[in-house]
């Protein structure tokens, strides 16, 4: 009776195998690398690339330990971290602009495991050290910005379309036009709503105005907001892949948040200010008709606004804005004719049509280009326009330094962002307490695993071993599957695997103390196995279930690190159910199943009260 | 080896009252202190601002707190994390100030003072973040409970359903209450503990009531007094040898898991132990309360015949 059919072993067998070569990955451990990855889809990765890249290290005597060409990237795997550093700076400065070089970890398995998806798991941040954060987007923002750029167009479209207007204002989440007759009023409504389907029209007439007011139609907000998030995505990504981060994972979280996480970050400093920024360009006219001593008073003139100019005097700006970081093409950071460090600015088509009509029609005057961060505005410059600018060529110089030519660069070639974000949720995590971490809970995991197999060897002798045995087969599943899913583990995470040994034993014990009292009550040895087996099984299921229960509660309702923990609590009380149940009896069958007389179990010792002494 | 000898049903069920009345002292108590004293809860909950930093040599506790205070910010604790080397810093959730740069600030002091200073870990929960896990911690709570009672009420019978889950809230409000009397910290990975000890203990029960179902089938001329007994008393051994294991790998945890896996092992070490006690003492009095009989378990139409003749 206490046989298993060949295939239940055949099972065991290959599960155990699976177990192995999938949990194999993670005892070669990781070395450093360096990834290089093109920035922008026209930059190629290919052998010429490889070939580069090899020349390049060569010259530097940087010899890489291993180099491959993958999905889109290039690999080199270093034997330390100093010639990690020093390889990634010759190559960026060899390689330009175009590539990202990234520092990364790479696994030291062999390729043929590589080959057959079998990678180390997937550490969390806690464990390999990085930054994680939750950005909220500024969704009343991004309507806002939308209205802003409504405004923009539908004065550009009344004046080519010669009408007439008195004035247009954008209030709360209205624009409203002003015209003095109703004729031209109705050609605007026509001209506007054939234009712009996203605003519903309103005529309105006040104390002898003509009055148009657009607001944007409920269907439009949506999407407003829905592609404020896309595109702030798009903006953090291009971020990230400036900032050189090997594995970067930006998602949607929720209607209107993004969740960023950059494993591996040094400098969390420089990560969140570049990410934070929102900084973004316009272009507007310098007033120069109305007083600016009169504004510094107080008296701000209608449709102006005061502001000063980087290291220089006070200026009264028109509202009205003309250009946008929106029509950026390419931003570089480089020198200008004087040797000042400057911003070399390439717009699209549409922006330098704008920018070309905006400089013929203001020879003489003033324009100002404004950098907009978190709704401070600064006037990086304010020149004197001199001839027509075509081409779409524009360079900003204002008294900056190189490094903040640098940086303001890397923004807006970025992309702005589409609505304000602020960083609601942030978890660093220093390299060396991930290190730290991940001893911790190994060793957690050691000396639990090892007290509970010395305590059940003692216990119940034999039966106590096999049960042992079929714990650390527990483990090598539990980490293999983790290694397959390449769910990520966290410190929580471990301790979930040290807590799922420990509870999983309970399924064994249960067997054993059946069995003691299956023989206590007198049933032979053969017999007392299968009933001990087979009855406490319904207990081992029920108990189960309801952890279980906990389990996919705590990973619907839980969040990063508590996830982390339901994930290896699921998966192991799954992977306990089969070890302990079907591979401890396995082992049984096998070593007592075709014994014919099996005179004792080998169990420890079974007490029986009905012979009193002992 | 067996530790457990024991010759006669140990009369569980006849201690009713005294279990009864400990259970309520030790639940009154805990619920006076929650109120009175209320938790300590972690910046997971509250929101604001925690940095772990390392030193090179001893903290200087004193000069942290000068340089901090020096920023103007005020309501900041310092203190030790671990070793001496490491010090966490707190730092309230302030309204106006975008927080996320206040890490930065400090950070930036602490390092002008002392090169050596290493930044560990800074975790920064917004308010509203903060206010999102205390509610999703409670959803959590409420659907395990559910969960589990509509498990056993299936599998067994409602009664058993209500015991379980009386007996086992009853395990989380304890820990909560040595958390609020203890002051210690409260965080996100406590209350993970503090749910997995829920399903965890429930098995606990489980395993007993099990018995108590197959005693009802097999013990006819038995009472439901000395059914449960018998039950409760077969399965002591391995009610504490299995919480026996699962508490060397939490001790295991306590001793190497460090800080961070300090009081989450704590939670569970407080709740495995009165998780024994109360799916010992108090689940099945109140099964008994909850006037638990057999034809509960064995419908009258009865099933099948158990051959097997027992004391």
């Amino acid at each position: 009776m206490n046989r298993y059919p060949l295939w239940k072993y055949l099972i065991i067998v290959v599960s155990v195998l699976l177990g192995l070569l999938y949990t194999l990955p993670n005892f070669f451990g990781e070395s450093p690398a360096v990834q290089v990855s093109p920035l922008r889809s026209a930059a190629k990765v290919d052998t010429a690339l490889l070939q580069r890249v090899e020349d390049t290290l060569k010259k530097a005597n940087l010899p890489a330990s291993g180099m491959f060409l993958e999905a889109g990237s290039i690999k080199a795997r270093f034997t330390d971290t100093d010639m990690q550093l020093k390889a990634k700076d010759a190559l960026q400065s060899a390689l330009g602009n175009n590539y990202v070089v990234a520092l990364n970890l790479l696994p030291n398995s062999p390729q043929w495991l590589t080959g057959i998806g079998a990678l180390p798991m997937y550490l969390g941040l806690d464990l390999r050290g990085g930054v994680h954060f939750m950005l909220q987007v500024d969704m009343q923002g991004a309507l806002s910005k939308a209205l802003d750029r409504h405004s923009a167009d539908i004065r550009g479209s009344l004046r080519e379309q010669k009408i007439q207007y008195a004035g247009l204002d954008k209030e709360g989440s209205q624009i409203t036009v002003k015209f003095r007759d109703a004729e031209s009023r109705a050609r605007a409504e026509t001209e506007i709503s054939k234009a712009y389907g996203d605003l519903s029209l309103r005529q309105q007439d006040v104390s002898g105005e003509f009055h148009l007011t657009a607001t944007l139609k409920d269907e439009a907000q949506k999407r407003i907001q829905n592609s404020a998030v896309q595109q702030n995505i798009t903006t953090l990504r291009n971020r990230v892949n400036e900032l050189g981060v090997a594995e970067p994972i930006i998602q949607q979280a929720g209607a209107d948040r993004v969740v960023v996480q950059l494993p591996g970050v040094q400098d969390t400093a420089k990560a969140k200010d570049i990410l934070g920024r929102t900084a973004t360009l316009e272009v507007r006219m310098v007033d120069e008709e109305r007083d600016v001593e009169a504004a510094m008073r107080g008296q701000i003139p209608f449709g102006t606004e005061l502001h000063t100019e980087r290291g220089g005097g006070p200026l009264l700006l028109k509202k009205q804005v003309v250009l946008t970081g929106d029509r950026i093409n390419d931003a570089q950071a480089g020198f200008d004719s004087n040797n000042q460090p400057a911003v070399h600015i390439n717009l699209d088509n549409n922006g330098s049509r704008i920018f070309k009509q905006l400089t013929r029609d203001n020879v003489g005057k003033r324009m100002a280009i404004l950098l907009i961060e978190k709704n401070q505005v600064e006037v990086v410059t304010a020149p004197v326009i001199r001839e027509e600018i075509g081409g779409g060529r524009v360079q900003i110089s204002g008294r900056m330094t190189s490094e903040e030519a640098r940086d303001v660069a890397l923004l807006l070639r970025a992309g702005a962002l589409a609505a304000p974000m602020d960083i609601i949720e942030e978890r660093t995590v220093g390299p060396s307490l991930g290190a730290d971490n991940i001893s911790r809970g190994f060793n957690s995991t050691l000396y639990g695993f090892l007290a509970v197999a010395v305590f059940m060897s003692i216990y119940y002798l034999m039966f106590g071993f096999i049960s042992v045995m079929a714990l650390g087969v527990n483990l090598l599943l539990l980490i293999g599957l983790l290694s397959i899913l390449q769910a990520t583990l966290t410190l929580p995470g471990m301790a979930a695997i040290a807590l799922t040994l420990g509870m999983a034993i309970d399924a064994n014990v249960l067997i054993n103390e059946r069995i003691r009292d299956e023989l206590r009550n007198g049933l032979s040895p053969q017999a007392a196995i299968n009933a001990g087996y087979e009855r406490a099984f319904g207990t081992i299921l029920d108990s189960n279930i309801t952890t279980l229960i906990s389990g996919i509660a705590l990973f619907a309702f839980g969040s990063g690190p508590v996830k982390g923990f339901a994930v290896v609590l699921c998966l192991g009380i799954l992977t306990s159910m089969f070890s302990a149940v079907m591979v401890s009896r396995g082992i049984v069958n096998l070593m007592y199943g075709s014994r014919r007389k099996l005179e004792k179990v080998p169990i420890g010792q079974v007490w029986k009260p009905v012979s009193d002494k002992r | 080896m067996e530790f457990f000898r024991i010759k006669r049903d140990i009369p569980f069920m006849s201690w009713g009252k005294y279990t009864t009345a400990i259970s309520l002292a030790t639940f009154v108590l805990s619920v006076f202190f929650l109120f009175s004293k209320g938790l300590n809860l972690g910046v997971d909950f509250t929101g604001g601002t925690v940095m772990e930093v390392g030193y090179s040599q001893t903290a200087d506790l004193g000069k942290v707190r000068s340089i901090i205070a020096k920023l103007g910010m005020t309501d900041v604790s310092v203190q030790n994390f671990g070793t001496s080397r490491d010090i966490l810093i707190r730092l309230p959730a302030k309204p106006d100030v975008s927080s996320a740069r206040l890490s930065e600030t400090v950070m930036a002091a602490l390092r002008q003072d002392d090169n050596s200073v290493e930044m560990r870990r800074v975790e920064f929960v917004g308010p509203q973040v903060g206010a999102e896990l205390v509610e999703n911690g409670a959803l959590a709570l409420l659907v395990v409970s559910f969960g589990i009672v509509a498990y056993l009420a299936m599998r067994f019978e409602w009664k058993f359903g209500v015991a379980g889950i009386i007996a086992n809230l009853h395990d989380v409000v304890i820990i909560l209450g040595f958390f609020a009397f203890f002051q210690w910290e409260f965080s996100l990975t406590v209350l993970a503990a503090i749910l997995a000890i829920l399903g965890y203990s429930v098995n606990e029960s489980v395993v007993v009531f099990d018995r108590i179902r197959e005693n009802f089938r097999k013990m006819r001329k038995a009472t439901v007094a000395q059914t449960i007994d018998n039950a409760i008393t077969r399965t002591m051994s391995r009610t504490i040898i299995t919480h026996g294991s699962t508490q060397m790998v939490v001790v295991s945890m306590l001793l190497f898991g460090g800080e961070a896996l300090h009081y989450f092992a704590l939670a569970l070490t407080i709740g495995i132990l009165f998780g024994i006690y109360s799916s010992v003492l108090v689940a099945s009095p109140i099964l008994m309360l909850l006037g638990v009989s057999r034809e509960d378990i064995v419908k009258p139409e009865k099933k099948k015949e158990e051959t097997e003749a027992l004391p």
